[in-house]
C-alpha cells in the first residue's frame, strides 16, 4: 500500500482544522500566517492522516460502483461473516489503538507528498471487555517533493473478538 | 508565543476543554475532512444493528486531533517534534473532553531545548480516553 501523490492544499487544511474545532488562523489565514514563526500556513499535527483521501485503495471510503457496508435499505449493504464487533469481520477494519507521529518538518500548502506504508509488528492479547485482541502495526513514511522525509507515522489497529463492553 | 526552557518546571501543566457535548455532526465533519468514512462514526443503524455498539462513536483520530489543538495552543505553531497516543476508551456523542499536557522533562535534542510532555484527555466521568506524549522545541 502506498500513496503516490498527496497534494497538501489550503482548503483541505482549513476543512480539517474546522473538523477538529481548531480556530487557529495559521490554518487558513495566509496574511496572519506570514507573521508567525513558520511564516506560512501549516497543517495541524494530525493532518497527515487525511492522506486517506488520496489513497486509491482506502477501504473506509465508499467507491463509485462498488458495494458499501454501511446502511441503506438494510442495516448493512454487504452480508458478511461478522466476527461481531469493532467493525471487524471484513468491513470496518477494527478499531484504532494507537497513533504516533514524528515531525521532521511541518507541511504546508504546495507540498506534494508521497507515502509508503510498511507493515510492522503484530501481537495478540486477551481482554475482559472485548475478548481476543489482535493488534497490527503499520509504519508510514511521508516524503516531500524533494524526497525528504517530513513525517514518520506509526499506527496500531486492533481487531476485537466482540464489541467492546461499555 | 513559544515556551522557554528557562521558565519551565517539571510538573507544569496546561489544560483545555476540547469539546462540550460532542455532536454527531462533528463526526460527520471529521469523516469528510479526513476521508475516514467508517460507518461506525456516522451510521447509527449500521453501528447499533450490525456492529453491536450502543451508538456511533468518535474517530480516535478526532480525539487525537482535538488533543493536538490543546498541544499547539500550549507549545506554539510548528514546534511539535513528536506526538503519540493510545486510545484507551471510546468517545461518544454527548461527551465532554478535557485535555492536559504536563511537563515531564526539559532536555536538549540536536542542540535545541526540547520539552517532553505527558498528554492525557479525559471524559466527563474522569475516564482517560487518550493517553500519550509529545515533545516540542522550546526557546532557551
Amino acid at each position: 500500500m502506498s500513496i503516490d501523490r498527496f497534494p497538501v492544499e489550503a482548503s483541505h487544511i482549513m476543512m480539517f482544522a474546522r473538523s477538529v474545532a481548531d480556530a487557529n488562523p495559521i490554518y487558513y489565514d495566509e496574511e496572519y500566517a506570514a507573521g508567525t514563526e513558520p511564516g506560512k500556513i501549516i497543517a495541524p499535527p494530525t493532518f497527515a492522516q487525511s492522506s486517506a483521501q488520496f489513497d486509491p485503495d482506502y477501504f473506509l471510503r465508499p467507491k463509485i460502483g462498488e458495494p458499501w457496508f454501511g446502511s441503506g435499505k438494510e442495516a448493512t449493504g454487504i452480508k458478511r461473516d461478522s466476527s461481531g464487533g469493532g467493525g471487524g469481520g471484513g468491513g470496518g477494519g477494527g478499531l484504532h489503538a494507537e497513533q504516533h507521529f514524528e515531525y521532521h518538518r511541518h507541511i504546508s500548502p504546495g507540498d506534494v507528498l508521497t507515502a509508503t506504508v510498511k507493515p510492522g509488528k503484530t501481537w495478540e492479547r486477551e481482554s475482559k471487555r472485548a475478548g481476543k485482541l489482535t493488534f497490527s502495526e503499520t509504519i508510514t513514511e511521508y516524503r516531500d517533493q524533494n524526497g525528504e522525509l517530513v513525517i514518520t507515522a506509526r499506527g496500531v489497529g486492533v481487531r476485537t473478538e466482540r464489541p467492546v463492553d461499555q | 508565543m513559544a515556551l522557554s526552557a528557562s521558565s519551565l518546571n517539571i510538573g507544569d501543566s496546561y489544560e483545555e476543554c476540547l469539546v462540550e457535548d460532542l455532536k454527531r455532526t462533528q463526526l460527520v465533519q471529521y469523516s469528510g475532512a479526513s476521508g475516514d468514512y467508517n460507518p461506525l462514526h456516522t451510521d447509527e443503524i449500521f453501528t447499533t444493528q450490525v456492529a453491536g455498539y450502543p451508538s456511533v462513536f468518535a474517530h480516535g483520530m478526532l480525539s487525537m486531533g482535538m488533543t493536538g489543538r490543546m498541544l499547539t495552543n500550549y507549545v506554539g505553531d510548528g514546534r511539535l517534534k513528536s506526538f503519540g497516543v493510545r486510545f484507551t476508551n471510546q468517545v461518544w456523542p454527548g461527551d465532554t473532553l478535557h485535555s492536559t499536557a504536563t511537563v515531564e522533562e526539559v532536555t536538549q535534542e540536536d542542540g535545541d531545548p526540547v520539552v517532553k510532555l505527558k498528554v492525557e484527555t479525559t471524559n466527563q466521568d474522569g475516564k482517560v480516553v487518550v493517553s500519550g506524549y509529545a515533545s516540542a522545541r522550546v526557546d532557551p
